[in-house]
């Protein structure tokens, strides 16, 4: 039972993760209609950055933040100089894109800080929380961050004004600029904070699976499926796909022997494969339907 | 050109409009326009590219010609910048925000805007006008009847304090006692807020009634204009439009 327990709490803590990239993926889907292939190497990448400015002496939550504001930057330029231009191109020109800046994150990240593994802070520690052995405190604090961010999140999306132009630019471009919302600009904006988001979770995971150019493929693979799950069409229900994901994921690596730790990411195609044949709307997706 | 600069300043003026859907020309050189306060109607039947004009003055679809908002060159520019002019359109199909509430699809409505306590006392006036939408306002948009839809999509409209309105049969859907309604807030707009519009309507009779103008449209070029009561007294749009 306890060990039930524990793989219940580790499976939501590395759901967290999947929640916060499945988070990512869908910002972007809901803008642009498309899967970012690319949002696992650019939260790689910003956690190197968060890396380097560690390395380089300065305190943790100082490089957090730079990282943070940097991929927020960063994921803006990728919309305005990358996909702008693009928007209006064939799919697969599209889908070349993002497996471009798949290879040049990934190649870049290679080339300035080699494939070597490299272990990352944590600014919880990993000493057990409440003297207990179910969860440690980095597992606690990915929690806690995570849940955080989503609040942050839903207050911004349901309070602010800006997050009412997003959401409406996102759900019907045509009648958002008819209001005289910039809809290329909250595009922009919802990159940057799907970024944004990524940094965060590729910073938290770091410390966990190692930093290094591929630490994202798993990761990012459980996020889709987070989403996947979820539906690709609600932000909420792709962040409580990503939890769910956390949970199975630990409780069939753990119980199921046939899996085990090797075969864990099979976990992952399965249940993709199995919500796209039994409801492709995702749990709490809707169809699209189009009046014509 | 002296013919152009003897008449009074115009709000809007459309030179050599034309709109393409691909490869199919939908207009043909329109050229029209709009007095300050003034109110026009476009007539024609279905496929005349009523819609298409609208749609072309705010950038919507490819086109050509020459389009002025007070003296400034619009056509070209990106249809959110024309709307931030003051021009709101209210879209054929109402272009509703289905999953949002009454209430937030309004407050889109005042997006450009900043001044809040202003933006309250607006929304608080299209309740007035809408009651119906008052009551309805934490509700989902899309569930809203036909109707209802329209009054919402022109209470939008208003909230962003235009100074000329594109409205794309805004009679469209409603039951005849609320069209009589809803043409009385848009006199009353005109009126006491003087804000210019530019109406197309299926139903002719109701617009040539509320309009100082009227072009007359046939396959993508103007074949008639005049003042409207003139446009109303003619044999051929009687037959054809008016249906007397």
């Amino acid at each position: 039972m306890e060990l039930l327990l524990q793989q219940v709490l580790a499976g939501l803590a590395n759901g967290a993760i999947y929640a916060l990239m499945a988070l990512a993926v869908v910002m972007i889907y809901q803008a642009i209609d498309h899967l970012n292939f690319a949002q696992g190497e650019m939260a790689m990448f910003s956690t190197f950055i968060a890396w380097q400015l560690i390395a380089w002496g300065q305190p943790y939550w100082v490089a957090f933040a730079i990282a943070v504001t940097v991929s927020f930057l960063g994921g803006v330029a990728i919309e305005r100089i990358l996909f702008r231009p693009l928007h209006n191109a064939p799919i697969l020109a599209q889908l070349i894109a993002f497996i471009a800046l798949f290879s040049i994150l990934n190649s870049s990240a290679g080339e300035i800080w080699n494939f070597t593994i490299k272990t990352f802070p944590t600014p919880f520690g990993t000493e057990p929380l409440f003297g207990e052995r179910l969860i440690n405190t980095h597992e606690a604090g990915m929690i806690g961050v995570t849940v955080v961010i989503l609040g942050l999140l839903y207050l911004f999306f349901r309070g602010s004004r800006l997050g009412l132009a997003m959401r409406a630019a996102a759900a019907n471009p045509d009648s958002a600029r008819l209001v005289g919302i910039r809809v290329g600009w909250m595009i922009a904006l919802g990159w940057g904070m799907s970024a944004a988001i990524g940094a965060v979770a590729g910073m938290l995971i770091a410390p966990v699976v190692y930093l290094e150019p591929n630490m994202m493929l798993g990761v990012l693979l459980y996020g889709f499926t987070g989403a996947v799950l979820g539906g690709m069409s609600s932000p909420g229900g792709a962040v409580a796909g990503g939890f769910v994901v956390g949970v199975i994921e630990n409780l069939a690596g753990t119980f199921v022997p046939y899996f085990g730790r090797e075969l864990k990411l099979t976990i992952a195609l399965i249940l993709i494969t199995a919500v796209l044949l039994v409801r492709p709307t995702g749990l709490f997706g809707r169809a699209v339907v189009s009046r014509v | 050109m002296a013919s152009r600069t003897a008449k009074p300043p115009m709000m809007l003026e459309v030179g050599g409009l034309c709109a393409f859907y691909g490869q199919n020309q939908a207009l043909h050189g329109l050229d029209f326009g709009l007095a300050e306060r003034g109110i026009v109607t476009l007539l024609g039947a279905n496929g005349a590219g009523k819609t298409t004009t609208l749609r072309a003055l705010c950038g919507m679809v490819r086109m050509t010609g020459e389009v002025r908002f007070d003296g400034k060159l619009i056509s070209g520019r990106a249809t959110e910048e024309i709307v931030r002019l003051g021009i709101a359109h209210v879209p054929d199909g109402r272009g509703t925000f289905v999953r949002m509430t009454v209430e937030e699809n309004l407050q889109l409505g005042a997006m450009t805007r900043r001044d809040r306590a202003q933006i309250a006392k607006d929304l608080e006036e299209v309740y007035a006008h809408f009651p119906r939408l008052r009551e309805r306002r934490r509700q989902a948009a899309g569930t809203l009847s036909g109707g209802e839809q329209q009054m919402l999509a022109v209470g939008r409209a208003l909230m962003l304090r235009p100074r000329l309105m594109l409205l794309d049969e805004p009679s469209f859907g409603l039951a005849p006692l609320i069209v009589e309604e809803l043409f009385e807030i848009l006199r009353r707009l005109n009126q006491e807020l003087g804000v210019a519009m530019l109406v197309v309507e299926q139903n002719a009779a109701l617009a040539l009634d509320l309009a100082e103008r009227a072009y007359l449209l046939e396959t993508g070029r103007i074949v008639m204009s005049g003042p409207a009561a003139e446009i109303g007294q003619d044999e051929a749009i009687r037959r054809s439009y008016l249906g007397y």
